[in-house]
Formats: structure tokens, C-alpha cells, sequence
């Protein structure tokens, strides 16, 4: 029939259409004109059948069933076409290495305890649990819990594991290949520098960022544009002055000065190491003999000297005991030995 | 720093990995709203398309604001609601004194409008108008015949859009499978004029012919309406070919335990676990046998066996 050869018909989506059908005069009425479409779809619905009816099909006990050809008709998709999943390290690295996977059991023997296992899991093959006893090796730290080690490290390699799932996730999220039920949040933004994420960042804590960023240029921040409605730095740094070295009146003094300064700070605060006792002593010592040499008159130094040496170790006494004074001059420290 | 977030429920689960992307996909969810101002045609317009893609569409029955797909930040909120209810067609019904009884029919790709028709809606008939054999009537969600009829479809570019999209709205699910006792629904669209489409819904009766192939007959049983095109706007041409992209060869999935042979067709191998004969209660054990006859048998076979055994070995 020629007029069939004329028609579209697109089994997939059991489409029939006509593109050359047009009213030569346009009914005039309704009714009319209703009807007509009607007795051309109906057409259409049984050429549409024709072909449908002659498809092979398979009997079922609610009916025939025919396997309908892909439409020809194309129409646009909802959503993209899914993206291709980026291989994660492991499979970069195992493929460059030409590693290949193997199959496991699922179930692997237990020496522990004698029986069939499972490899992973719940009641798994070299449980924890399972292990009475870890033979001691050379290497082993005495006073280490080998338990407790062998649970540390496991836990490590679950952190471990965790670390890498999330890096091969952020790749995979990057070329928007990420699993459909998988999300992607972030969390607070960590400061640069601290190793731990703060919790909820405060307002006091981001003005101190800002004002750390903004004066982070060579400039310090003093040529940089300014955004409107954006404040000064809170903090700014303090920046070292260095004053001129060479010598001369008003501001060339005031280096020495500086240094001086700092030098007899350092002094005063570890004078008490500085000073050289036994010097100090006979300094004193000789002080006082020439003082009562000038009272008395002649006598030997050597005689002279042991009765003065006497009264600094009777000033010590009462809070050492005879055996172990001698060397420690500090109160507290003596003390504190032998409380 | 990111975090790993996935639901918590199975069912959560589940209803994610229905909305992502496919690699084939199965059909299309129609939104169907309206905006602040509507007709009673509009309303019972929209409530009969909502009842003839029952099973896959969604009505929003509050007024809307904001909803202007043709200018541009009037999508929005379309936008957001496409992606809240992973819908990508969308029949939007407004009114207004320039366009009274305006019935925008938009799809999207990827949650973004991808192009749009606008019509009006004459001479409308709903549903209830029709008076038919209820036997007749269509089962929700069963596979139509679709007909376009008219030169305007294949001239003029308006009507060719709006077949499209007509199309995409009313093909419904995408099967493989058709039970041919199922067929009972044909949409007919005539291109009237150049710028005027009569649509209708109709029943089918399928009445014995003689031949394998049964005599098709439409029964009218509504909505029916002139669709008036007004404007439309196609989708961008770099999009349009981004959208028009199919799995080509998808690889076919190995079905395991099944083989096809060349003479005695597909072959199927199944598992039957060990069965353990020794465990199986044997007829002879039951309870109802008393105990010392039971024990006096056993015996008795306990005996006899090595007998047997000394048969087989000189045999």
C-alpha cells in the first residue's frame, strides 16, 4: 500500500506519524473535524498494530509478550551520562606494577583454633580475641603490652585505610565520578599551621586570620586594596627597629645601650652561676685577715685562716647532716633530699 | 577539610542510587504546578493531565510565585523543584490577560531547563465530559499509542518542537517487554493549522478480524483540547548534543550458569546443594514403629551387610 510506506512508525515508543496528511477543506464544523482525526488515528493506532502484532512473541499467562525494538526516535536524556569512576592509588600503582588481582577464599584455616575461618569480619581468621599468646622476640621493647601494640597498629592501618578511601573519593569527586550515595561535606576550614581542625571556628579566631592574611605580603599588607565595609587588621605584628651600629651622639649611643641592657639582664639572672665560690671565698677571706692584721698586728695567714673558715661551715649546720654536706649551698635543695 | 557523609538508612540509599545518572534511562518524571493565577480550565486542565501520567507525575497544587520560564531568573525556583523531586518535565499552567489559559510544557537536563513550548488551551472537554463503556477505560500507567497527523508537524519548526515534547510527555515508561493484552490507550495529536494542535485521549477497543492483527477502534474518552502554539524556545545547540547522548555499545552483562548452544538452544546449569542421605529420615525410623522391633531390624542389617560387601569383592 502506498499510503503505509508514507508513515513514520517508530515501534519503541509505539509512535506512528503521518507527515503528509493536511485538510484540503478544513471542516467546517467540530464534530466534524473530530471525527475526521479520529478515523485518521485510528489509521495510524492499526498500522502501529500491524506491525506490533507480527513481532515475534512469547506466550505468557497474562498474554503475549513481544520484546519491543530500541526507538528510533531520539530523545534527550534526564541526566548525564554517569561518569566513568578515575582509578583510585592503589590501581594506578597495581596496574604500573602490572599486579593483578587474585581471588581469595573466603574462608581460610585458623591455627589459633583449629577450625575454618573466615578471612575478614566478625570471627575472623587471626582474631584479636583468639590470641592467647605472642611469642617474645629479640626486638621487643621490655615493659611493652605486645596486646596492646598489636591493636594499636591495627587501628592504624583502619586510619590508615580511612585516609586513602577519602583522598581517592576527593579525586573521584573532582571529575564528579562519586558514588550516588556518597557526600562529600566539608567541614571547618583549619587554620594553616595547626595540625587539628577547631571545632566551630569564633569570631575573635577569624578577625586574628584575617588580620594574620591580610598583612601576609612583602608589604605588609600596606598596598593592598581594601575591599568596602573592610576593617583594619586586628592584630598587627610588632617589627623589630634596628637602630645604626656606628657610633655617635644621640640615637648611635643607643645601640650600645640596647645590647648593654640585655647583656646585664642575662647577667643579673644567672649571676648565682657565674660566681666562682672558692674565689669568692679567699677573696673574703683575705679581706678580712688583712683587716685584723692591721688591728693586730703580725701572725701567720695559714693559722689564721682555719678558724675563719669555720664559721661559714657552722653556718650550714643545722640543716645538714654531718655525713653528706659539703657540697650543696642551697636550703631547699637539701631539703627537699631528704624529706 | 571534607568529611564522608552517606545515608544512614538503606532505604535513603536506595532512593539516591534511583536518582543518579543512568546509563539507560527508564522514563521520565512529569511536574506538573501552576503559577499565582489559574482558570477553571486551566485547574481541571492540569488535574486531567496529572491523572493521565498518574504513575509517574507529581502535582503541586499551591500557587507559585516567581515562576516565569521564558525570562531569565523566572527558573529558579523550577530549577530547585526539578532537582527536589527529580522531575524533568514540567507542565507549568498560568493565566494571564495577554495569555489566558497558558500551559507551558518544559523539560530539563541535568536539573536545568532545556528548552520550552508554550501553548494555550481552546476548546477544552475533560475527562468527565466523556460518556463511554467504563470497561474501557485505560488502566494508569499502561503503554500508549502515540499519533501525529499533518504536514505542520514536518513543516512548520514550532509544531515539530511541540511534537517532541509532546513526545517525551507522553511515551511513559520505557520497556523492553509489551504484553500485547495490554494495550488500551492511544493519543492522537492533529496538526490543524500551522499554529493549532487538536489532542485527544482515546480508549482502544480491539475487535476480532479475522487475522492475527485485531481490528483497532478509538473510543473518545477525553481530555480533549486544542493546544495553540505560542512561543517556544529551543535548547542549546551544545547542550542538545550533550543530551543527545546514548550508551552506545554498553557491554551485555554476562548472565552466569547459562549458555547458549547451537542445537539444543539456552542451557541453563543449576546448584542442588549435597543432599545428605544420611541425615534424611528414613521411612522404617519413624516413631511409630516400636523400639525393640526397630532395634532388632538394625541389627539385622548391621549383619547382613558385611555379607554383601564379601559378595561384591569376589564378584
Amino acid at each position: 500500500m502506498g499510503t503505509e510506506n508514507e508513515l513514520q512508525v517508530d515501534l519503541g515508543h509505539l509512535l506512528a506519524f503521518d507527515p503528509y496528511h493536511s485538510f484540503s477543506p478544513l471542516p467546517s464544523s467540530r464534530d466534524e473535524l473530530v471525527n475526521e482525526c479520529l478515523r485518521k488515528g485510528t489509521e495510524l493506532v492499526q498500522a502501529i498494530a500491524d506491525r506490533l502484532f507480527h513481532l515475534p512473541s512469547t506466550e505468557d499467562i497474562n498474554g503475549p509478550i513481544v520484546k519491543l525494538p530500541p526507538p528510533t526516535t531520539k530523545l534527550p536524556r534526564e541526566k548525564h551520562l554517569p561518569k566513568p569512576k578515575p582509578p583510585t592509588k592503589w590501581e594506578q600503582f597495581a596496574k604500573a606494577k602490572g599486579i593483578k588481582k587474585r581471588k581469595k577464599d573466603k574462608i581460610v584455616w585458623d591455627e589459633q583454633t583449629g577450625a575454618w575461618k573466615r578471612r575478614h569480619g566478625y570471627d575472623r581468621v587471626n582474631d584479636d580475641e583468639d590470641v592467647p599468646i605472642i611469642e617474645a622476640k629479640i626486638t621487643d621493647v621490655p615493659g611493652e603490652d605486645p596486646f596492646a601494640k598489636r591493636r594499636e597498629e591495627k587501628k592504624k592501618r583502619v586510619e590508615k585505610q580511612e585516609k586513602n578511601r577519602l583522598s581517592n573519593l576527593k579525586q573521584a569527586a573532582k571529575v564528579g565520578a562519586l558514588p550516588s550515595h556518597v557526600q562529600l561535606a566539608a567541614t571547618a576550614l583549619p587554620i594553616t599551621g595547626t595540625q587539628a581542625v577547631p571545632e566551630k571556628v569564633t569570631k575573635d579566631e577569624l578577625g586574628n586570620v584575617a588580620g594574620l592574611a591580610s598583612t601576609a605580603t612583602a608589604s605588609g599588607g600596606k598596598f593592598d586594596k581594601k575591599l568596602p565595609g573592610e576593617k583594619p587588621a586586628k592584630k598587627r605584628g610588632k617589627h623589630r627597629k634596628f637602630l645604626p651600629v656606628v657610633e655617635g651622639s644621640g640615637i648611635g649611643g643607643q645601640e650600645k645601650e640596647q645590647t648593654e641592657n640585655v647583656l646585664r639582664k642575662i647577667m643579673s639572672k644567672n649571676s648565682h652561676e657565674m660566681l666562682n665560690i672558692d674565689k669568692a671565698v679567699s677573696v673574703y677571706n683575705v679581706k678580712k685577715e688583712k683587716k685584723r692584721r692591721n688591728q693586730q698586728g703580725q701572725s701567720s695567714t695559714s693559722s689564721k685562716l682555719k678558724p675563719d673558715a669555720k664559721p661559714m661551715k657552722r653556718k650550714n649546720k643545722p640543716n645538714e647532716k654531718p655525713a653528706k654536706g659539703g657540697g650543696s649551698f642551697k636550703k631547699g635543695n637539701s631539703n627537699r633530699k631528704y624529706s | 577539610m571534607l568529611k564522608v557523609k552517606t545515608p544512614k538508612k538503606g532505604r535513603v540509599k536506595r532512593e539516591l542510587e534511583k536518582r543518579a545518572p543512568k546509563l539507560v534511562e527508564t522514563g521520565k518524571k512529569t511536574l506538573i504546578l501552576q503559577g499565582t493565577k489559574t482558570s477553571n480550565v486551566l485547574n481541571s486542565v492540569l488535574t486531567d493531565i496529572y491523572h493521565l501520567k498518574r504513575e509517574s507525575a507529581l502535582r503541586f497544587t499551591r500557587k507559585n510565585d516567581n515562576i516565569r520560564p521564558f525570562e531569565s531568573r523566572g527558573e529558579t525556583s523550577l530549577e530547585f523543584f526539578s532537582q527536589k523531586t527529580d522531575c524533568s518535565i514540567f507542565v507549568y499552567g498560568s493565566t494571564s490577560k495577554k495569555r489566558p489559559d497558558n500551559l507551558v510544557i518544559g523539560r530539563t537536563y541535568d536539573h536545568h531547563i532545556y528548552d520550552l513550548v508554550e501553548v494555550g488551551v481552546e476548546n477544552f472537554k475533560p475527562i468527565g465530559s466523556f460518556k463511554y463503556d467504563k470497561k474501557l477505560s485505560p488502566q494508569p500507567g499502561s503503554k500508549a499509542f502515540i499519533t501525529f497527523i499533518g504536514e505542520g508537524f514536518e513543516i512548520v519548526d514550532k509544531l515539530k518542537h511541540l511534537k517532541e515534547v509532546l513526545l517525551d510527555l507522553l511515551r511513559g515508561e520505557v520497556v523492553e517487554n509489551l504484553n500485547l493484552a495490554g494495550i488500551d490507550r492511544a493519543y492522537t495529536c492533529t496538526a490543524v493549522s500551522t499554529n493549532r494542535v487538536l489532542f485527544t485521549h482515546c480508549a482502544l477497543r480491539l475487535k476480532k478480524s479475522g487475522t492475527i492483527v485485531p481490528k483497532m477502534e478509538l473510543v473518545e474518552v477525553g481530555p480533549s483540547m486544542d493546544l495553540v502554539m505560542r512561543r517556544h524556545r529551543l535548547p542549546n545547540e551544545i547542550l542538545r548534543k550533550e543530551a543527545m547522548k546514548t550508551a552506545k555499545d554498553q557491554l551485555k552483562k554476562k548472565i552466569k550458569n547459562v549458555r547458549d548452544d547451537a542445537i539444543e538452544g539456552t542451557k541453563g546449569r543449576i546448584y542442588i546443594p549435597d543432599q545428605k542421605i544420611g541425615k534424611v529420615a528414613l521411612p522404617n525410623k519413624t516413631k511409630g514403629l516400636k523400639r525393640e522391633r526397630r532395634e532388632a531390624k538394625m541389627k539385622r542389617e548391621k549383619s547382613e551387610r558385611p555379607a554383601k560387601k564379601q559378595k561384591e569383592t569376589s564378584a
